[in-house]
């Protein structure tokens, strides 16, 4: 009898994480409750050191920040060779994290509307959405650029703010960098290094 | 003496960049793909860039902030006036990129808005139902026409540019803008010639004012302000020349393609 009921205890447990793995979560659901997740940290009455690392934590769960890196290094990631590369990931989640969460800590309770996704292929949905207009600043537009090659894990790829993508604005940002220094990787190892440390 | 420079420089400027009449999107696209756009002063550009951001944190920001001490109506007046005049420029383009029907919508929304909403103080046209306004000026209408972007150029004061968006900045002054045309240009007895300079400084502070923490935020967090700036500027007019939003339909996958994390 007891080991019928710690059976059956078993299979629910693992029926119950099998359909949390296997569930595929919409593009557009997954950026509301991301939003929704990152306004409740905004607006808790936390000091704002607080906030930026828990914006942290929601940034490494739902961002690919190693997409994004190698994406904003464009083809100079070819010529990276492998101990480059793992300390390069390394700097730029650090700076990315850094980044975004101390952007984000700016707001305080922002209000975005999820309005609609657009699939553009297996790997990408372009979900729509508008930050709410306060009296200090209008309407914005932000799309996302979600990576969906794993349906039940996506993630963030891009933020296009009325039309301006992050991400290949930071990708000229760096190649400006690289451009001015002869392609040196190490140069912009120490800009970020500095932006980091700052 | 004025006229007959700029329209020498015109005329030069435009011979020189590689025009190309009849092209399609995605051509457009490509001419004006930021990553190919050359910064051929940029030793310059980045000494005046210096220049105005000292000239920002001097003037233009203190001026933005106390502006946004404003009431909030009174700077929507000021800003939909702003924009009210900016359709003189803006009918002449849509015309020029065979835009009949919007032109004909936007001489509707002046018309409205001149007068039924005093000088363009409110917005009646938006309350009647008029589609959302979308500015556009020469060097857009040049972009369309498939003259190429040349190179990227910071102005003192004005900031981003490009050479062709310069020679689009100069068709306002050889009579492209009916609202220098009679506040400069001509001797009217209606308006002064600081009606148009305070118009065109007040159109700079309520964009700063409304990009205030915007702009800070973005110096904050960037390695090279001066890259990042180049590079908003530059997506932003390919976005407007094609007049679509472009980054979300047509951006390229192929950065990405090779990029596999999952």
């Amino acid at each position: 009898m007891k080991f019928r009921k710690y059976f059956f205890s078993f299979l629910i447990l693992m029926f119950s994480f099998y359909t949390v793995s296997s569930y595929s979560m919409a593009p557009d659901v997954f950026v509301q409750s991301t939003v929704n997740r990152a306004s409740q940290i905004l607006s808790s009455d936390i000091s704002k050191e607080m906030k930026i690392e828990k914006l942290k934590i929601i940034a490494e769960e739902t961002v690919d920040i190693n997409g994004i890196g190698f994406y904003t290094l464009g083809s100079y990631r070819k010529t990276l060779d492998e101990e480059q590369k793992e300390k390069y990931k390394n700097i730029f989640k650090n700076y990315f994290l850094k980044s975004f969460s101390s952007r984000l800590a700016e707001y305080s309770n922002p209000e975005i509307q999820v309005n609609s996704k657009e699939k553009l292929n297996e790997k990408y949905t372009i979900v729509s959405s508008t930050l709410v207009a306060t009296k200090d600043r209008p309407e914005v537009k932000i799309e996302w650029r979600i990576y969906t090659k794993n349906p039940s894990n996506p993630l963030i790829r891009d933020l296009i703010i009325e039309g301006l993508s992050l991400a290949r604005t930071q990708k000229e940002e760096f190649a400006s960098i690289l451009n001015s220094n002869d392609g040196n990787i190490l140069v912009l190892f120490d800009a970020l290094e500095k932006f980091i440390s700052n | 003496m004025l006229k007959k420079l700029s329209i020498i420089l015109i005329t030069t400027l435009t011979l020189t960049l590689n025009v190309n009449a009849g092209t399609d999107g995605q051509l457009l696209l490509s001419k004006n793909d930021p990553s190919k756009i050359e910064d051929c002063f940029e030793g310059l550009n980045r000494a005046t860039f210096k220049l105005n951001q000292s000239l920002d944190g001097a003037i233009f920001k203190p001026l933005a902030k106390g502006y946004r001490l404003i009431p909030s109506p009174i700077r929507s007046g000021v800003s939909n006036s702003l924009d009210n005049l900016s359709n003189l420029v803006t009918i002449p383009n849509n015309l020029l990129q065979g835009d009949f029907k919007e032109a004909g919508i936007n001489t509707g929304r002046f018309v409205v808005n001149t007068t039924l909403g005093i000088l363009g103080i409110f917005d009646v046209a938006s309350g009647l139902g008029f589609t959302e306004y979308v500015k556009e000026d020469y060097g857009q209408s040049l972009g369309a026409m498939g003259v190429g972007p040349g190179c990227y150029l910071v102005l003192p004061v004005l900031g981003p540019s490009t050479t062709r968006d310069v020679v689009g900045q100069l068709s306002n002054v050889v009579g492209g803008d009916a609202w220098y045309n009679v506040t400069v240009k001509n001797d009217t007895q209606y308006f002064k010639d600081s009606d148009y300079y305070i118009s065109r400084g007040g159109t700079g502070i309520d964009f700063r004012a409304k990009n205030l923490s915007a702009i800070d935020n973005l110096e904050k967090n960037s390695v090279d302000f001066y890259a990042s700036v180049k590079s908003l500027y530059l997506q932003d007019r390919q976005q407007k020349i094609a007049n679509s939003d472009i980054i979300v339909d047509t951006q390229d996958d192929s950065d990405w393609e090779e990029i596999e994390t999952q």
